[in-house]
Formats: structure tokens, sequence, C-alpha cells
């Protein structure tokens, strides 16, 4: 994969052009679809050696490795797209391990006949994206597969970072008495791209939180706070992520609904819908549990950071034999915020 | 959110449930049936049992469209889509209802059958206007509140010709429910209803009048907000103290006594009633569910297809049954939260979120587990 100029008998037609079978085939055509198209949107030292993997020199110490599928209807949504949350998706997920996110790997299965413009924007969105976080996307990978056989575009990511020194955070860490962080507003995201795929028209239209979180776990990390557990609440929303937890550290939480932010948009399309925005998805949101003394020296921190203004500490950890995530509701009673049943779905009436 | 914050409101809660417990110290007991899965959805959601002194019960009725569903309905719906190839929409809820040989619609729809999710029959319509070869059954279900639509639907495809649209009907009457459930020894088991919110705004408050005359029950409208509820039990808790048994409307933001006439004038223009319908929980009950008129009946997909009711015997442990009538409460149910969850229904009660079985599930289990 030089970035030299090669000598295709044309160029790519980035604005009419459609996804062939040929450009996954390992022939001119594909080389020309990575040299004109990923590799310089991506433009990194690593893609320019050409090779099928990228030496890794700078990640020494504790390695943090995850890896994310994307596959998401409408690929354009407002707040961003396929591509941009492919990004996001993935460095989030190491920045959580409470590492510094350092590099990514693209995948991509492309349906035959999707438009290269399509793709273009997608493309260029993801180098933004790692280009704004810092991380650059070293390695990769196309394939192409049949009309009919794939939904546009499907995108993997894998990132590796370097866990800081001192920090292992964990799911199972939780302990009675910790505090429940969340840094902002729930359902954004999947509220964002239900709406746009059911055609629902809201005023103003709901934006999908997609951001980048491992500047805002740098300034956590920082506070000093006695961190036991950074996670996204991503697919299932919050409810499925305090679950998770939950049950990894063997015990309960009591949550209090007052506490928990929804962005008014956000909670009209959820009425709307019949869903409950505690199992909405995010892309923007983390939650932390600490130590209960630093809890306020914590929120403070995440206030401090742009992408967590709204944080707010939203309950405890307790004892419960059952693991039971429990909320008060603004109503003065009480229930269980259950795991998700199969697929969130919307009631009849 | 305005129109939304204003009933959730903690505050004014606390003094409702302030005036509940006290008023409520002047019986032993009160008995009160929500018919609607809506209401029951909001008691579990809001938590709102907390509030209530201990003797107001409130006993879940058979108000949940899945939830009365038998299974030889769902049985027809697969057979519709696995032995004549249609495309069947449905709304979601609908999707996961246990029926014969292990199945649902939604395991039908892994292993190939057509069967989409919609919010509207507009959707259905759309879909059968953008597939003209293949044909597009709806899966009509639901009471008064969604059977308007149904029958919107129903006259626009006649208008357009639409050789490949049909209805599997199971529209189903709440009035109809609500006597059936009184005529178990004369209603002796409650003492009063909390009415229907949507239902309501479909067909009045009128309908309910025979409640309070015929069988002396207080009937309190109200709608699907968590003050509503609440205030409602207020009114019933009154009634029944003063020995009054009448049809008071809490919901008069929605809910007329005539209510939408539109509405009841399309119905009547494509529904007719049918002389009996078997419910889950309820057996069959007479006139207690609406089949298309005959002016119509090229869009029913039994007759188009012919596919015949058979009704299918519930499974042997599941009391959905006696929990759709008020005799039982989910959690005296020996496979609840063992063999029966919402990830893995047995009866139809565990599996819409208005099922009082899920609803008790999903937000209420912790107080067995705190005895």
């Amino acid at each position: 994969m030089k970035t030299a100029k090669r000598n295709f008998a044309r160029t790519l037609d980035l604005a009419h052009g459609r996804v062939e079978m040929s450009h996954g085939a390992g022939g001119r055509a594909m080389a020309q679809l990575i040299a004109e198209l990923f590799a310089a949107a991506f433009d990194n030292p690593y893609l320019a050696t050409g090779n099928d993997g990228a030496l890794l020199a700078h990640a020494q110490g504790r390695l943090v490795m995850s890896c994310d599928s994307h596959v998401v209807s409408p690929l354009f949504f407002a707040g961003g797209d396929i591509g941009c949350l492919s990004v996001h998706g993935t460095i989030n997920d190491v920045a959580m391990m409470g590492a510094t996110p350092m590099y990514l790997a693209a995948s991509f299965i492309l349906e035959e006949g999707f438009p290269l413009a399509d793709l273009r924007r997608i493309v260029e969105s993801m180098a933004n994206a790692a280009r704004t976080a810092g991380v650059p996307i070293v390695t990769g990978d196309t394939k192409v597969v049949e009309q009919g056989k794939g939904d546009g575009v499907f995108i993997t990511t894998t990132g590796v970072g370097v866990a800081r020194d001192g920090i292992t955070l964990s799911g199972d860490k939780a302990q009675p008495g910790d505090a429940i962080l969340l840094s902002g507003t729930i359902g954004d995201h999947g509220m964002a791209v239900l709406s746009q795929r059911e055609n629902l028209t809201l005023d103003p239209p709901i934006v999908s939180d997609t951001a980048a979180l491992h500047g805002l776990v740098e300034v956590l990390l920082d506070s000093g706070a006695t961190l036991r557990v950074l996670r996204d609440p991503t697919r299932g929303g919050l409810a499925a992520t305090l679950n998770e937890i939950a049950k990894q550290s063997g015990v309960g939480m009591m949550l209090h609904e007052s506490a928990i932010a929804v962005n008014e948009p956000v909670e009209a399309a959820c009425e709307f819908l019949g869903l409950d925005p505690l199992y909405v998805a995010n892309e923007g949101k983390l939650v932390a549990i600490c130590q209960r003394q630093d809890a306020q020296r914590l929120l403070e921190a995440m206030r401090g950071h742009p992408l967590a203004r709204r944080a707010s500490i939203i309950g405890e950890i307790v004892e419960d034999a059952h693991c039971f995530v429990q909320m008060t509701t603004r109503m003065g009673g009480r229930r269980i915020v259950d795991w998700l049943a199969g697929e969130q779905l919307p009631r009849i009436c | 959110m305005k129109y939304i914050d204003e009933f959730r409101d903690g505050a004014l809660a606390g003094n409702i449930a302030a005036n509940i417990a006290r008023e409520a110290a002047a019986a032993s007991g009160y008995r009160l049936m929500e018919f609607c899965g809506g209401h029951t959805h909001a008691i579990s959601r809001y938590g709102i049992a907390d509030l209530l002194p201990a003797n107001v019960r409130m006993i879940h009725g058979p108000g949940c469209p899945v939830c009365v569903l038998p299974i030889g309905r769902l049985d027809q719906a697969i057979r519709l889509v696995r032995q004549h190839g249609v495309i069947l929409c449905t709304y979601a809820d609908a999707m996961r209802v246990p029926c014969s040989d292990n199945l649902t619609l939604m395991r039908a729809k892994a292993g190939g059958a057509d069967v989409r999710m919609v919010y509207s029959t507009q959707d259905a319509l759309h879909i059968a206007r953008a597939n003209p070869q293949r044909q597009v059954v709806f899966f009509a279900l639901g009471f008064e509140t969604t059977t308007p639509p149904t029958a919107v639907a129903v006259r626009q495809a006649r208008l357009e010709r639409l050789q490949n649209f049909s209805i599997l009907c199971n529209h189903v009457l709440t009035p109809a429910a609500m006597h059936a459930i009184l005529s178990i020894e004369g209603g002796a088991g409650l003492d009063g209803f909390v009415g229907p919110a949507h239902v309501s705004t479909v067909i009045g408050s009128r309908p309910y009048a025979p409640f309070s005359t015929d069988y002396g029950k207080p009937v309190v409208i109200a709608g699907f907000e968590p003050l509503d509820v609440m205030q409602a039990i207020l009114m019933l808790v009154r009634q029944i103290n003063d020995g009054r048994a009448q049809v008071e409307n809490e919901f008069t933001r929605a809910v007329t006594p005539e209510g939408n006439p539109k509405a009841q004038a399309l119905v009547a223009e494509v529904f007719s009633l049918r002389e009996s319908f078997e419910w889950r929980g309820l057996g069959t009950v007479a006139g207690s569910a609406l089949r298309l008129r005959s002016e119509f009946a090229e869009f029913d997909a039994e007759a188009r297809f012919g596919v015949e009711y058979v009704a299918v015997a519930d499974h042997k442990a599941c009391e959905c049954g006696a929990i759709l009538r008020g005799e039982k409460r989910p959690q005296d149910c020996r496979i609840f939260g063992t063999a029966c969850t919402p990830d893995t229904p047995v009866g139809s009660c565990m599996v819409s979120s208005e099922g009082a079985c899920a609803a008790h599930y999903s937000y209420g289990r912790f107080r067995e587990a705190a005895r």
C-alpha cells in the first residue's frame, strides 16, 4: 500500500461509482480502492509501509485490546455516522480499562453496489474521528459481499492501548458503599438512530452523543479518586451496563431516578414509542464507580470536562445476594431496573 | 417534559398517598382491579405499590392485548406466514408470545418466515404497496384503542383496490371482558375498577354504566400516568367508603361520556360483532370480539387463506388464566421466576411489559426477595 502514485488507468469515480465485487478480489481494483480512498484518508506512516500488519513500536507496558463490530441502520444519523461511531466505540472500550488508546485497526465488509460517495463520507468521518482523537488507524482489511448479502457497510475496529501504571479497573471491583456516577444524559444515541429510522420528525432533532471518551477518562484518572469500575453504557443502555457490573461484582445497586438526566426530545421520543431511556444505547457516556468518600471529587473532575457537564451521582452500591439493580422512583416508590429481556419492543397501546 | 412531568410529581404523589392511607383506614380491605395493562405497567414502573397501604391491593386485569390472545390465534398467524408465505406485519409485543411447537413469531422469523414489526397499520399498507407480488397480512390485535386504525387501513385498502392486503382480525372488546370477570361469583372478589384510559377515549365513559348499576361496582376511568392512577385509587376508596357505585372519570382531559364518535362510526362501518371469541384466561366469551363486515370480507385473511382457528390448551403449569381473572397473583404461580421469566416466557402474561407477570418480575420481584 505505497502512497506513491500508482498508474491506475483512471481514478476511482468517488462521486458516482459503486462498490463492485472486484474491489474485494485482491487485484488492481482493490489496490486502487485502498490507495485512493482508505490510505489517502487515514494517511499515516504505518499504512504507508504497505505491509499486511503494523509494527507497534511504542506500545509498551500492560496492553489493553478490544474490538467492536458496527452495524447500524441508517448509516448516517444526526450527530454522526457508522464511520466515527466505529472509531469512538473502540477507543471508548479501551479507555474504560483505564488505558490510553494508541492504535486502531479497521475491517470493512462492503456490499456490492454500495455508492462510493457514501463510502467516502464514512471513511472521511472515520479519518477525522481518529485524527481528532489522536489514535491512528494503522492497519485494515476490505472484503466485498454480493448484493443482498450485506447491509451497505459493516465495520469492525480493534483498538490497542496501554493501561496506566497502578490502575486496574474491572467490573468485578464494585463494593457496597461505593458511589455510582454517570457522565451525562442517557438515550441520545439510540433515539437519534431510531427516530431517524422510523421517520420521527422531532424539533429539535435528537443528536447522537457519539464521542471519544479517552480524554475524559484521563481527567478521571488524574483526579486522584479511587476508581473501581469505568464502563460505557452502549447497547442495552444504562440498565444493561449496571446489571452487568452488579453481577460481576456480586453486589446490588440503589439508583435514584431524579438524578438520571434525560434530554427532553429523547424523553418525548421514548414516550411516543413506548421505550424506556434506561435501556437505550449511548455512545458518549460513561459510568464510574468509586469509593464513596471520593465521589464529590470525581464528580467535580467530571463536570470540568466538556463531555460531562451534566454528570451526576446516580446511586450507590449495596449488599444484595440477588444482585438486583433497584431504583427509587420520582414518585417515591421503588422498582427493579432489570436486565433487558430479548430486545426492547414497543408496547401496543 | 411538559404535560408529562406534571403527572409524575413526587410531592403530589405523596399527598395523594397520605390521603389514601388516611381514608382507607375505614375498611379492612380494598381489592381494586386495574383493567388495563397500561395501568399495570405504570403501577410497576413507578413503584406505586410502595405508596399504598397494605389493605389496598391492586389486582391486575386482562387488559393487555397479547396476554389475552390464546395460543391458537398465534398458531394461526404462524401457519399463515409459514404455509402461505405471506408477509406478516405485527405490533412488536406479539413477536415473543410462545405458541405451539415451541415457536414464537420471532423464532419463525429467524427460521425464514417473513414477519415484520410495524408501528402502525399505515406501515403495513406501505409494505403491501411496495410488494405487489406478495400477500401482506396485518395481524390486527388489541382492544378498542387499536381497532380504529385497523378500520382506516381496511377502508384505504379497498379504496386503493389493494389485492394483496388482508388482516387477521383479533380485535376484542373491553366491556365484554369486564362482564366476563364479574360473572365469576358475581364479582365477589372485587371492590372496584380502575377503568381503561386509551380505550375510554374511543368508547367514552357510558359503556361502563352497567358495572355500577347491575353489579354495584364503582369504576373510575384513569389516565396512564402515575398520578392519574393514584388519584383514581383515592376516588375508588372514597366511593367504597361512601357506599357508592358510580362511573367516575379522572381522565377528563381525554375522555368524554360519548367518546370519539368518528372512531366509533369507522369501526361500525368496517367491523361487526363476533358471536363468540376465545380469550386466554376468560375462556369463550359471547359478543366479545370483532370480525370484518361482509362488505369487507375480501380483506379477511382467515377466509382468503382458509386458516381456521384451532383452540390449543395452555401449558399445564401456567397460571396466566387465573392471573388474568384476578384470582391469583403472579408470584402465586409455581413457575413464576423459575421456568417462566421474561427471557423464557411460558405464558403470555410474562411477555409484554404490560403483562402482570412480566411487570411484577421486571419491576417488583425484590419484594418477595426481601421476605
